[in-house]
């Protein structure tokens, strides 16, 4: 028998790769890589079962496959859709898929608080990603959103649950990796919430892996939380022996200066816990929570971030400038100049040191306007 | 009046216990069965013609022959008596007044699928109606059409009776079994569908109550012969729930034939509407399916006269016609306030969404809070707008169809009586105390759209 396995042709926006069989669409579109890929919310490659439940990843299939050319009727969840050969895929080209998706998105920021500046997730968060790549400027909801109790779930996890999307992602990880799971999805419609049974507090050695899965600031570690922003650590690779079985010990260090502020798990292009010899790198709460000093890790060099956050990609290089004047936007009325603070303040003066400057402008400055 | 198959019993005394029932010639069709052959009795299905009586209305036979059978790998048959939606109660009449039907028909269906182990998924508030289905089964055992090699066929097969918890969701045939595993009633992804991969993973059946009962005339009259009850694809009778504001409510067994105008104003069916009001609007297969207003209900787009079936019911698409769905027929006088009926709707579907998906979890949350802004004079016109443009994100972008059950009523209430809507938003207090009415709906003038 030879060793030749069969793969299937799969088309997605008119680029055609070969994957082998039960690939799904969406990892056949991580192959290709790019804008093909479609967002995922709730899939996560690592965790068995997860997906199908955020609906940001819906693809049009424009041909089912060779043997049965017809065209499916819905929109499909491409990360739990396998492919078939001559399956021809639209993703981005498709004329249904970005309105639908930006109807996901509109949907998941409904009652999402816009609590950015304050969430530990900004910066690294995926909802932001997806609102900045495929949704659309400001909302058309007119009603309170909804808010819930806090709950104390452990020392080290900090859970908040009005910012959570119900990807189930979480309760995937206390399932698979966690022996004994004590939290879980409870109520159902808009009111359903991530809780731990009766409050209970997660006890579990490889509990902090939620917070790497969480794709928003719903979970958070309390270890890490107000101290710093993301963006201001810098993320170094580095790994120790660690004796925990299960514990791959190969983590990212956020540091500032020589203070290692947080430890996350590695993570590839897609925001997900990298691989290590064909195994997940989760990493357990020893690592995470409790070894926070530099000289107990081997650093091994600056961590590239390739795709993650917003800025890292330049996005805002092209940020589009409204070009209506201000007259225009007032219906007609011209803006009143109330104080012309280029004049005043010296910080705007070219050429100016900021340490030359004795104060900032006052309001005695303008009055002598 | 038509044929009666299943509710030709239902005024003997004491039909709900064993012996009555027997008597009156029950349990023929397990006789007639345990002496075919499983796949001869799939094919009679399949030669009546018999569709899902839930609410999709797919054909049964079809259904029954999609399950896979692998060696060695038990096979289930689950009675979906989960029946939660809005207008519809045939089910329970059916299991509380004549339980050994479902019995019988169950028993032919589990030696047909070849499952020894069947289920009746119950919803949680039908409480009273376990102990009646748990004591018919406890006669049937004692009678010898249940257990262990029944009436001496070699044939093993155990029933039992499962409690739901009280959700909606849990009708929907994955979320079903999911519940009866013992988890968290949220449908699952599909494909693999449950005729492959169901309860506990294996080839599993999920049939409606009133399918389930239907095998029992199937059997005794041959598939032939009930396919010739009835017209075109729907074949044999059905079991409607009228209710809303007709003169008699009720469950009515009606051939396939008869006209929805019949139906409605026949003092043989719901007796037409109290206190001599006017037919203003109507739900024909429970709340999930499009609302008809009067003109279109009673005569289709194209000037015929709608029929009690799959197919007239139907005819015109959801433009300018709905479905037969469950049989939960909802009949609204002129009195009554489609936004405030949108609205209670809505309400519902947002309780009951499993909240696992998006666009269903957000978006019925969302519809219910606008409806709730325009019936109770605080509505924008651009609300309208914005509640068409929810339902269509929400419609075909779930994982199961209760996105688009919620979706539907919407939809169908804004296309339909739009005017009714913009009357809430320009009268924001007289819509408080007042009525929209009749205006011109009830009278024939439906111009279709283009």
């Amino acid at each position: 028998m030879s060793e030749e396995i069969k793969t299937m042709k799969v088309t997605i926006d008119n680029i055609t790769i070969d994957v082998a069989p039960g690939t799904t669409i969406l990892q056949a579109a991580r192959q290709i890589g790019g804008d093909v890929t479609p967002p995922a919310m709730c899939y996560y490659s690592k965790l068995e079962g997860s997906g199908g439940k955020c609906r940001t990843c819906l693809v049009e299939v424009a041909a089912g496959s060779t043997a049965d050319p017809r065209p499916m009727p819905k929109l499909v969840a491409s990360c739990r859709t396998g492919v078939m050969d001559g399956m021809i895929v639209k993703n981005m080209t498709s004329e249904k898929v970005p309105e639908a998706r930006a109807g996901v998105v509109e949907f998941l920021l409904l009652n999402h608080p816009l609590d950015c500046p304050i969430c530990d997730q900004a910066g690294e968060c995926h909802l932001q990603d997806l609102g900045y790549d495929h949704g659309k400027e400001g909302t058309r909801y007119q009603f309170a959103r909804r808010t819930f109790k806090k709950e104390d779930i452990g020392p080290f996890i900090q859970l908040h649950m009005t910012r959570c999307i119900l990807c189930y992602r979480c309760t995937y990880v206390a399932n698979q990796l966690t022996d004994n799971r004590v939290h879980g999805v409870v109520d159902r419609g808009d009111h359903a919430a991530i809780s731990t049974y009766i409050s209970k507090a997660i006890d579990n050695e490889f509990s902090g892996n939620m917070i790497d899965v969480c794709p928003v600031g719903a979970l958070t570690d309390k270890t890490f939380r107000f101290k710093n922003r993301v963006w201001f650590t810098k993320p170094v690779d580095a790994h120790r022996n660690c004796k925990t079985p299960g514990c791959c010990g190969k983590t990212t260090l956020w540091m500032r200066g020589s203070e290692v502020f947080r430890v996350t798990a590695r993570k590839d292009t897609w925001g997900e816990v990298q691989s290590f010899d064909g195994k997940p790198g989760w990493i357990c709460n020893t690592c995470r929570f409790e070894t926070k000093n530099a000289e107990s890790w081997t650093i091994e060099g600056l961590t590239t971030i390739s795709r993650h956050s917003v800025i890292g990609v330049n996005k805002y290089k092209t940020l589009d400038m409204p070009k209506e004047t201000t007259k225009a936007v007032m219906n007609g009325v011209e803006p009143k100049l109330l104080m012309d603070i280029h004049n005043i303040s010296e910080v705007n003066k070219p050429g100016v040191h900021l340490s030359d400057i004795k104060g900032p402008a006052h309001s005695t400055n303008f009055k002598k306007q | 009046m038509g044929r009666k198959l299943l509710l030709d019993k239902i005024n003997v005394e004491g039909i709900r216990h064993y012996d009555v029932y027997r008597k009156e010639g029950g349990y023929r069709s397990v006789e007639k069965a345990l002496k075919m052959q499983p796949n001869d009795i799939v094919e009679e299905v399949k030669k009546s013609g018999l569709r899902g009586r839930g609410g999709a209305g797919f054909p049964t036979g079809m259904k029954w022959s999609f399950l896979a059978k692998p060696d060695g790998v038990p096979r289930y048959l689950v009675c979906n008596a989960d029946e939660s939606e809005p207008g519809t109660f045939k089910d329970r009449f059916l299991m509380e007044f004549i339980p050994h039907i479902l019995i019988e028909g169950m028993i032919v269906a589990s030696f047909a699928l070849g499952s020894n182990t069947s289920y009746i998924y119950i919803r949680g508030e039908y409480d009273w109606i376990t102990d009646i289905l748990e004591q018919a089964i406890k006669e049937a055992n004692d009678n010898g059409w249940l257990g262990k090699n029944i009436q001496g066929s070699g044939f093993d097969c155990q029933m039992y009776v499962q409690r739901g918890a009280g959700a909606y969701i849990c009708g929907e045939e994955t979320a079903l079994i999911e519940s009866l595993e013992g988890k968290r009633g949220n449908p699952r992804i599909k494909p693999p569908f449950p005729a492959i991969k169901g309860l506990w993973d294996c080839p599993t059946v999920v049939n409606n109550v009133e399918t389930l009962a239907a095998v029992v005339p199937i059997l005794n009259e041959g598939g032939d012969a009930y396919a010739k009850i009835g017209v075109g694809r729907s074949t044999g009778t059905k079991l409607i729930s009228a209710c809303g504001n007709i003169n008699k409510p009720g469950i009515y067994e009606i051939d396939m034939t008869i006209s929805v105008e019949e139906f409605i104003y026949s003092d043989e069916y719901c007796g037409g509407i109290p206190n001599g009001k006017k037919l203003k609007a109507c739900i024909p297969g429970g709340s999930s399916v499009p609302i008809l207003p009067a003109n279109l209900l009673l005569t289709t787009a194209k000037g015929e006269k709608r029929l009690m079936n799959y197919e007239s019911l139907s005819d015109g698409g959801f433009a300018t016609g709905s479905m037969m769905g469950s049989g939960g027929f909802i009949v609204l006088d002129e009195d009554q306030c489609i936004v405030k009926h949108t609205y209670t709707l809505a309400r519902f579907y947002r309780h009951e969404s499993c909240g696992q998906c998006s666009p269903c979890r957000e978006g019925t949350g969302w519809m219910e809070k606008i409806l709730l802004a325009i019936e109770s004079g605080k509505g924008k016109m651009s609300d309208i707008d914005l509640l068409w443009d929810i339902q269509r994100k929400i419609e075909g972008n779930t994982i199961c169809p209760l996105g688009d059950a919620a979706a539907w009523p919407v939809a169908a209430a804004i296309r339909h009586f739009r005017d009714e809507f913009e009357w809430h938003v320009n009268n924001p207090e007289k819509c408080l105390t007042e009525n929209f009415g009749l205006r011109h709906y009830a009278d024939p003038v439906y111009v279709a759209e283009s």
